[in-house]
């Protein structure tokens, strides 16, 4: 038996290589969020970048003239993780216990240096009695920065129809 | 418990507290739910939701499901959301646009007017079915005020505009802000709370907690640098420590000066952005002209935190917010927010006026979370077997200021006395100024 040669081989391989990077990338992201080291998940992002959060009912909404959830820049994010390290985000002291399940990972557009990437999200967060799951998909926009990925956008988009039970998005989601 | 007794206070001893059964109790549940969700004025939505006709949005309000309509004669209709037939949900989307809604049961077609237009196999129906009389069903009372649609239950509630009393005024303060009107801006937060509905009114009222609960907003903001110095206030009211007021039958305001803080209609602070200083300066200079220094100071330089009673809170704070709010049970509740925007408001200011409301508000914002928290534990706390009573007597005794709870009180006295069912409570409350209290002939 023969291999039939694979004129493609190699780009192949860096498709599946890069594949690989970026799944790793995005899981070792959400273990430091469930393990709270916010300051390391601060340092992937790049310095214009948003994390955003749609409305419930307007999960394709442009946040810059609708409504929704979450729509930070860099300060801000700065601000939310400062506030979720102060004890005194009320909602957030003590932290919650979480557990993220990130699966169905695929690269949807390469535009030079940015990979445009999808997953999808099943978050617990566990608090006071409660479990309560996020369930939704991430869209990022991974940018190559001297060798390394950084994130120039993440949005995790809800299936949820509203935050019932859950109330709030106090963790990072 | 005895329902009288729900409700302790002694008027010149400074007392005034509420026993805990009211955020606990089925039976008071139960009451509230006949009493006021029954019979009182509740907030549907804002008329910017249905520019055109045939427009339609789905609601629930007091548990009851309805959808609203911009019927093809233009004039705005509220539906019950059950077919006339067999009772399925005739509207099964959230929104959209229609001139005809079918019943996908037994294909019962209504038009957007309600009629009843067509009946497979009609000719099986006798002489008793009348299909002029077989129409969508509405609530029995609709109105809006300035754009703000209102339903009620009750067949005999006063007129929208009375029942409002004096929150009129404030809606008008509010409203009469954007020169060209006001519109719903796309994008709704949709959450709940596991606490009694009541936690969610008084919370509204309340500027009390804002220091304590919400340090880490407040360290946030001034980390970004000074506003633009607050005017001379060219009247004494609301003064330094600002005021909270009855607004009589259960409404009720916090109203306190803004100083150097974001307000997107006319005060700048670096949150809203450098680009939009003289959009923000300009609306300011034509607002003091149209309506004088007194009224636009009011308008520019002051927040307000108003509660419609029961269950609908209009905030004026970082921005204009619509909250309303659903008991479902008595230890959880569903929540709606939606913001307002000036209808003729730039891309740019619009952008900061969104972002300037999210670091405060909304369910992922830097202070909204901690409230909602508070309002669970509260809820949790009354489960302690211990304290009976909750505490509201804070500045009793004096001009209340916007860190007292006068409003509180109001809100109050108006529930114990619908929870009781002696209506006539709602029009004993006098004027703007002092201490409102019910007046010695009414009081049990």
């Amino acid at each position: 038996m023969t291999f039939r040669r694979d004129n493609h081989l190699n780009e192949k391989l860096a498709a599946l290589l890069l594949e690989r990077e970026v799944e790793d990338f995005i899981v070792r992201e959400a273990a430091l969020l469930d393990e709270w080291r916010l300051d390391d998940w601060l340092a992937l992002f790049a310095e214009d970048a948003r994390y955003l959060v749609p409305a419930t009912d307007l999960p394709d909404g442009e946040p810059k003239e609708t409504l929704a959830i979450i729509n930070d820049d860099m300060a801000r994010l700065r601000g939310r993780v400062e506030r979720l390290k102060s004890r005194h985000a009320h909602r957030e002291f003590p932290w919650s216990r979480t557990r993220r399940f990130i699966t169905n990972v695929r690269i949807k557009e390469i535009r030079g240096e940015e990979i445009v990437a999808e997953a999808s999200f099943l978050v617990y967060r566990i608090r006071s009695g409660q479990v309560d799951p996020l369930i939704g998909s991430y869209v990022y926009t991974l940018r190559r920065l001297d060798g390394a990925l950084k994130i120039a956008s993440r949005k995790a988009v809800l299936d949820l129809e509203a935050l019932r039970p859950h109330g709030t998005v106090s963790i990072i989601l | 418990m005895d329902l009288e007794k729900l409700i302790d206070e002694n008027r010149f001893g400074g007392v005034f507290r509420v026993h805990r059964s009211a955020f606990t109790s089925a039976e008071i549940s139960d009451l509230e739910q006949a009493n006021i969700f029954q019979r009182c004025w509740l907030y549907l939505g804002h008329e910017s939701e249905l520019p055109n006709t045939g427009d339609f949005r789905r609601r629930t309000v007091a548990g009851q499901p309805l959808f609203w309509v911009r019927s093809s004669d233009g004039r705005v209709r509220v539906f019950y959301n059950s077919c006339t037939h067999w009772g399925a949900n005739v509207c099964r989307v959230d929104e959209g646009n229609a001139e005809l809604f079918q019943c996908f049961y037994h294909a019962w077609t209504f038009n957007n007017q309600g009629d009843l237009v067509s009946v497979p196999d009609e000719a099986a129906y006798g002489e008793g079915f009348h299909k002029q009389a077989m129409g969508l069903a509405s609530p029995p009372r609709v109105d809006n005020y300035r754009g703000l649609y209102f339903v009620s239950f009750n067949r005999d509630v006063e007129d929208l505009v009375s029942y409002l009393g004096d929150a009129k005024e404030y809606i008008d303060l509010i409203l009469d802000q954007a020169e060209e009107g006001w519109r719903v801006v796309p994008g709704t937060q949709k959450y709940s709370v596991r606490a009694n509905w009541k936690m969610f009114s008084l919370n509204s009222l309340d500027s009390y907690h804002v220091r304590p609960l919400h340090s880490t907003f407040f360290k946030y903001t001034e980390s970004l640098g000074p506003g633009d110095p607050p005017p001379l206030a060219p009247t004494a009211f609301p003064g330094p420590q600002g005021r909270s007021l009855s607004l009589r039958n259960g409404h009720g305001i916090d109203v306190f000066p803004s100083l150097a803080r974001a307000r997107p209609i006319a005060h700048w602070h670096p949150i809203l952005g450098e680009e939009s200083k003289e959009e923000i300066r300009k609306r300011r200079a034509r607002l003091v002209e149209k309506f004088g220094a007194e009224r636009a100071y009011l308008m520019c330089n002051t927040n307000r935190l108003m509660l419609i009673y029961p269950n609908f809170a209009l905030h004026d704070i970082a921005g204009v917010s619509l909250r309303y709010f659903e008991p479902v049970g008595k230890e959880y509740m569903e929540v709606t927010v939606q913001t307002l925007a000036p209808s003729d408001e730039s891309a740019g200011l619009l952008n900061r006026r969104l972002e300037n409301f999210l670091s405060f508000l909304g369910p992922g914002g830097f202070a909204h979370p901690d409230d909602i928290e508070a309002m669970e534990s509260a809820q949790l706390g009354f489960r302690a077997g211990g304290p009976e009573w909750i505490d509201a007597s804070r500045g009793m005794l004096r001009e209340a200021t916007a860190l007292d709870e006068l409003h509180v009180r109001a809100f109050w006295r108006q529930w114990h006395a619908d929870v009781l069912g002696d209506a006539k409570a709602r029009l004993n409350h006098d004027a703007l100024d002092g201490e409102r209290e019910v007046s010695e002939d009414t009081k049990k």
